[in-house]
């Protein structure tokens, strides 16, 4: 039965319902219940299926032989496979880096400004994300090799990518000053800061919450892009899931299942981390606001 | 929030750099295929000179049409089953007990972290002829089998594998997949915030559960409804990574046909034509779902 534990109106409502005999507690009908529990199933066996049998000694079959963790050290023998690992983290940091920075002058501008056409501009600037993937690699792919003629390689991959992580990172920024309160930067001014020691000391530290959780979204994106990836790389360039694509076209090995276990490991890692990150600071708003 | 020209200073320098970078790396290549889409391709595939609609009038073809036309159905079948399958996920992550609903939100975010292609080929060890479900339905259908044959191995036909793989329901289970967190999040979105008194107003005033389901529950979640449907059609519509994973030659979509273009093809303004089509479609769907949400106001992204 719900307790309220939390603070807020949700748990303010459920203390209501504690006394009543429940219609609306949905999640105690069976039928909803086993829903739900086949749509976690569905959502999570496939992932779980593929990293169990990145353990199981039998090489062709399904069938769980025994645990052996061989197949990560021949995927981490494999030259070209841990290449591509070093390449995909190479663009990952590189592109992070750059689209954290100018994504979080973009959502302080956003945020902090009026301008003529706003509207129109933030629907252009946020493109990106909602675009479909193959419309902007096919695009990339034209630029880069057909218009400017620059070789195919980590550097197209790595603009590409920025290309498309900025724009997250923007939300995110700007979602987060949504709650900064402004007379903090005033109060700053008043006791003597310049404009520059404000910025530093005052809005930043209030923005920084924001640009980790945007910078960890822009680094789990990049690490995770294959289809801009594919159009955007050229011979020698391979990332670790357009390795991955590879080696499924061939044949779906262990090897492959520890590789793509890997990935999967490192960016979960990362945006588990971010997550928390969000939630700390969307607590603080709440903690200021209410 | 403060008038740019007040600090034009300050604003040109916290904007500049995205601005450029969104017009020089990712409107003008949009822009540049937009110009391809009326060119013409050379014999050997390079791009000629010569404006025409030829492009466009291609993509008209019979042979082309259809595979829009199969794109919009697989995508709209995938749309139904994830709301069937997501609505009623919403409700139970909406209607739990706090304690719990920040794991199952977590639980239906996850898979956004992981690596689409992977989540997408993890269906091949589930769907070939040696999969998950070939092995399960054999195993039951064996053990039936031969206790009706009594023990005897050779009395009855094993079971025969069935083809789950590389078709188009195929595609149909690895977009529903793909797309169903996309549609919980705006459901649950529009399911928590409501007026529970609603439903227990209907309630007690003597409509059954489904009679409140239908008139009060549904109603009242359709901007999310909306939202999350319309994202996971886009979504769908757009996909390259499922149909190449999961489909077969003959099951085609929008996506794969413009990759082919660029590829083996080697025909990069019919391509960029199929591309600004889908961009369009794309922008009209959208543009729908901002019209909902302005009215319901349901406010997921």
């Amino acid at each position: 039965m719900a307790q309220a534990t939390t603070a807020g109106a949700a748990a303010a409502k459920s203390v209501q319902h504690v006394s009543k005999p429940l219609p609306l507690e949905y999640l105690r009908k069976r039928w909803l219940q086993a829903v739900v529990l086949f749509g976690f199933f569905f959502l999570y066996f496939p992932i779980i299926a593929l990293m169990a049998t990145s353990f199981n000694e039998d090489k062709r079959n399904i069938t769980w032989k025994g645990f052996t963790t061989d197949w990560y050290v021949k995927a981490y023998n494999d030259a070209s496979l841990f290449n591509a690992l070093v390449n995909s983290l190479t663009v990952a940091v590189v592109s992070t880096i750059v689209s954290t920075i100018i994504g979080t002058m973009l959502g302080l501008a956003l945020y902090r400004y009026r301008f003529p056409n706003k509207a129109s501009f933030e629907s252009i600037a946020y493109l990106p994300i909602v675009i479909p993937e193959i419309s902007m690699a096919v695009a990339m792919l034209a630029y880069f090799a057909q218009f400017l003629e620059v070789p195919l390689g980590l550097f197209t991959i790595t603009v590409s990518h920025i290309a498309f992580s900025f724009p997250f990172v923007a939300v995110v920024v700007r979602t987060r000053m949504a709650g900064f309160d402004e007379s903090l930067e005033e109060a700053s001014r008043d006791l003597g800061a310049s404009g520059q020691q404000t910025f530093w000391n005052v809005t930043v530290p209030y923005m920084m919450p924001g640009i980790i959780a945007g910078a960890l979204l822009a680094f789990t994106l990049s690490l995770d892009d294959f289809v801009i990836t594919q159009f955007t790389s050229g011979p020698g360039s391979t990332t670790l899931p357009i390795k991955i694509y590879s080696m499924v076209r061939f044949s779906v090995t262990p090897t492959v299942n520890a590789a793509s276990t890997v990935l999967i490991v490192i960016t979960l890692t990362v945006a588990v981390a971010a997550m928390a990150m969000q939630a700390r600071s969307e607590k603080n708003m709440v903690k200021k606001n209410g | 929030m403060r008038y740019w020209r007040r600090e034009w200073q300050a604003f040109t320098i916290l904007m500049g750099p995205g601005t450029f970078w969104l017009v020089v790396f990712f409107l003008v290549p949009i822009g540049l295929i937009w110009i391809y889409s009326f060119l013409d391709r050379g014999p050997q595939g390079q791009i000629e000179w010569v404006f025409s609609f030829k492009n466009y009038a291609r993509a008209l073809e019979p042979i082309h049409l259809l595979i829009f036309w199969k794109s919009l159905w697989i995508s709209a079948v995938a749309t139904i089953f994830c709301l069937l399958l997501g609505f009623p996920m919403a409700m139970g992550v909406a209607f739990a007990p706090s304690r719990w609903k920040n794991l199952l939100l977590l639980l239906v975010a996850l898979p956004f972290f992981t690596n689409l292609l992977i989540r997408t080929y993890a269906w091949i060890a589930i769907l070939r002829t040696k999969g998950y479900v070939n092995e399960t339905i054999g195993w039951a259908y064996d053990g039936i089998a031969s206790l009706y044959a009594g023990g005897d191995p050779t009395a009855f036909t094993p079971y025969e594998p069935i083809e789950f793989l590389y078709n188009q329901p195929a595609i149909i289970v690895g977009l529903v997949y793909v797309g169903l967190p996309f549609l919980i999040l705006p459901l649950y979105a529009t399911l928590e915030k409501f007026d529970r008194s609603f439903l227990e107003a209907s309630l007690d005033l003597g409509a059954g559960q489904w009679q409140t389901f239908f008139k009060v529950l549904v109603p009242i979640a359709m901007p999310g409804i909306v939202a999350g449907s319309l994202l996971v059609f886009i979504i769908s519509l757009g996909t390259y990574l499922v149909p190449d994973v999961l489909g077969g030659t003959s099951s085609e979509m929008i996506g794969t046909l413009i990759a082919r273009q660029f590829g083996a093809s080697r025909d990069w303004p019919f391509g960029s034509a199929l591309s600004c089509l889908l961009l369009y479609v794309t922008f009209i769907v959208l543009w729908i779902r901002a019209l909902f949400a302005g009215r319901g106001n349901s406010g997921a992204f």
